[in-house]
């Protein structure tokens, strides 16, 4: 029996303590940090929401709610879609390359039928929700307006196909959902394929 | 050292005894003694050291209110609102502790703003004080946090739109941000789920957390001592007894003077209460009147006052990474001043003219940010907003330039007083 320390042998047991701790504590932080995840019940409520669109007039505009967000439907006029054409060189993503958006809609007009705009109606710079501003040349906006969405929080503009125009905060175009018809005249919001 | 009956204060008697009786067991004169007593505190501490004591006692108020509200309040989307109206009309007396708890949060920022910048006049940060001051920051964060949860809970129209968006400034990391924003939520959306768990982190995690850097910030001020508008080392100079020759007992002298501010707040604090309970919409904000919907955002929407600054520097940036970036810099840099503080002198009085100008230009940055954060985003006020945002940014980044080169002043051995 010696009375020297083994040092060695103590700084490997520390080590090897400590060790264990680390992933012991590691494992029982996951379910805490877990449980903030959205639960099976919130998950459930995000469930698909089917909209009749045949009262919905020329020009007008309905929002429904989808997973708490508010989704714009608007039924665009054919001069509405003719302003689509004019601006691109004031859009900061006119081909919406770096917006979200299903495939289908990575188009002008942004939807799966031009004349039915469906979109998440939350501006993508800090979630605010953008007003109609449909008229061209809107006081409230701008003379040179040609009529889209505008975010009273910070000022973002977008096109009537939720666009996004340059010089404003948001940085990307307004999101498509997924949807598809079910009908003429009614849209699944939350969907894109039969078994959704 | 106290753990006989000979050091009780009170004597002999039973009193003494009990006292004794104690300290055998417990440091309790002890500390009494280190902590007020015995603990010497500069002469010359002047108007800029009430506020201290001044949260101090903000903090009470609202634990002690924010206690009170927990009884009837309820943390769900479906009730808040309700319960919070409920509060207001038919519980006794409940206005007034509502009233008390939504002035106190606004309380709590006007001093705890006047006690930060008297720490910018008098040099307070600089050494030996760091980690004091990292303190304090540490507690100004959590105080924000504190706000923060606590204002979506009454479940108003601008508290749903305020939450919305802080939270989603966290989209702006890059991958994982959309994640952490659903993460922090619970839910696709600021939902009930969410109320619930603020109401979790406002009721009862951020308060302990602020209890205990409390704690660490007082026990760090009296191991350094407190600093004093000539900021001078009044620990350099001690008497034969070794008591510093500028120093008095905190107990009964500084209790006293301190009393006395907090008679001054609570009239003025009454004043707010009683007569101008929502401060004309600064305090309360109007908006907040109609219940949260989700699909309705307020026409003007912003954050109470005393997040206003850092909302303009937000607003400012034409860019949503950028903005959420410059707006975190702007509230983390202060943590950084005892390192970016090149001068050779602490007090405002022996600075030089240069350190003068770009604390008052950062003083003005600060109130004129404020106001332009409540107002709508037209392009000159966002260009003003840009402006000031380049002021405040100056005052942080120039300083280690500035404060170098500055000419000061001789600073005394002693510090300057003068009896009344």
């Amino acid at each position: 029996m010696t009375e020297q320390v083994d040092t060695g042998r103590r700084h490997f047991l520390t080590v090897a303590t400590v060790a264990t701790a680390a992933a012991g504590a590691a494992f029982v932080a996951v379910p805490f940090l877990a449980s903030w995840k959205p639960s099976a019940r919130a998950k459930a409520m995000g469930a698909p929401v089917e909209v009749d669109i045949s009262k919905l007039e020329t020009g007008a505009m309905v929002k429904i709610e989808w997973r708490g967000k508010a989704v714009y439907i608007v039924n665009r006029t054919p001069e509405m879609l003719a302003s689509l054409k004019t601006g691109d060189n004031r859009l900061r993503d006119p081909e919406s390359k770096e917006s979200e958006q299903p495939e289908f809609a990575r188009n002008e007009a942004r939807a799966l039928k031009p004349e039915y705009l469906v979109i998440i109606g939350v501006c993508t710079h800090l979630g605010c929700a953008p007003l109609d501003k449909f008229t061209p040349g809107d006081p409230t906006v701008s003379s040179d307006w040609p009529g889209g969405f505008f975010c009273p929080c910070h000022g973002s503009k977008f096109d009537m196909s939720g666009r996004v125009f340059k010089d404003v905060p948001a940085p990307t175009n307004l999101s498509v959902p997924p949807y598809r018809y079910v009908s003429d005249t009614r849209i699944l919001i939350g969907a894109e394929s039969e078994n959704a | 050292m106290a753990s006989t009956s000979q050091t009780t204060p009170s004597g002999g008697g039973r009193l003494g005894a009990l006292t004794a009786w104690i300290d055998d067991r417990f440091p309790m004169t002890k500390m009494w003694k280190e902590q007020a007593a015995e603990y010497y505190a500069p002469k010359n501490m002047n108007f800029w050291y009430y506020f201290g004591s001044l949260a101090l006692l903000v903090l009470v108020i609202q634990i002690v209110t924010g206690i009170f509200l927990t009884m009837n309040y309820k943390p769900s989307a479906a009730d808040a609102f309700g319960s919070v109206e409920y509060i207001m009309r038919d519980v006794e007396w409940g206005w007034l502790i509502r009233y008390m708890h939504s002035t106190g949060a606004s309380a709590f920022f006007i001093v705890v703003y006047l006690h930060m910048f008297r720490a910018l006049l008098y040099g307070s940060y600089q050494k030996p004080r760091e980690l004091l001051w990292i303190f304090g920051m540490l507690i100004y964060f959590a105080l924000m946090a504190e706000a923060f949860f606590g204002y979506l809970l009454p479940w108003g129209n601008m508290s749903y739109w305020g939450a919305q968006v802080i939270v989603s400034l966290f989209g702006a990391i890059p991958v994982v941000g959309n994640s952490l924003t659903e993460w922090i939520r619970g839910d696709y959306y600021i939902s009930d789920i969410t109320l619930n768990r603020f109401f979790a982190l406002h009721v009862i995690a951020i308060p302990l957390v602020l209890v205990f850097l409390v704690v660490a910030h007082l026990i760090a001020l009296h191991e350094v001592g407190s600093n004093n508008p000539d900021g001078v080392e009044i620990k350099k100079v001690k008497g034969p007894d070794g008591i510093p020759l500028d120093g008095i007992r905190f107990h009964p002298y500084y209790t006293v003077k301190d009393l006395i501010g907090v008679g001054v707040f609570l009239i003025l604090f009454s004043l707010v209460i009683f007569y101008a309970p929502s401060m004309g919409g600064y305090f309360l904000e109007h908006a907040n009147f109609d219940p949260a919907n989700p699909l309705q955002t307020p026409p003007h929407i912003a954050p109470v006052w005393y997040f206003t600054p850092f909302y303009a520097i937000l607003r400012a940036v034409p860019s949503k990474s950028l903005g959420a970036l410059l707006m975190g810099l702007a509230v983390v840099l202060f943590v950084f001043l005892p390192w970016l503080d090149r001068g050779k002198v602490k007090s405002i009085r022996y600075r030089g003219p240069l350190f003068k100008a770009f604390l008052f230009s950062f003083a003005i940055a600060f109130l004129v940010l404020g106001w332009l954060g409540m107002q709508p985003p037209t392009p000159l006020f966002t260009n003003l907003a840009r402006l000031f945002t380049v002021v405040y940014f100056a005052f942080f980044l120039l300083m280690p330039w500035y404060s170098s080169i500055d000419r000061t002043k001789p600073v005394p051995t002693r510090v300057t007083y003068h009896a009344h």
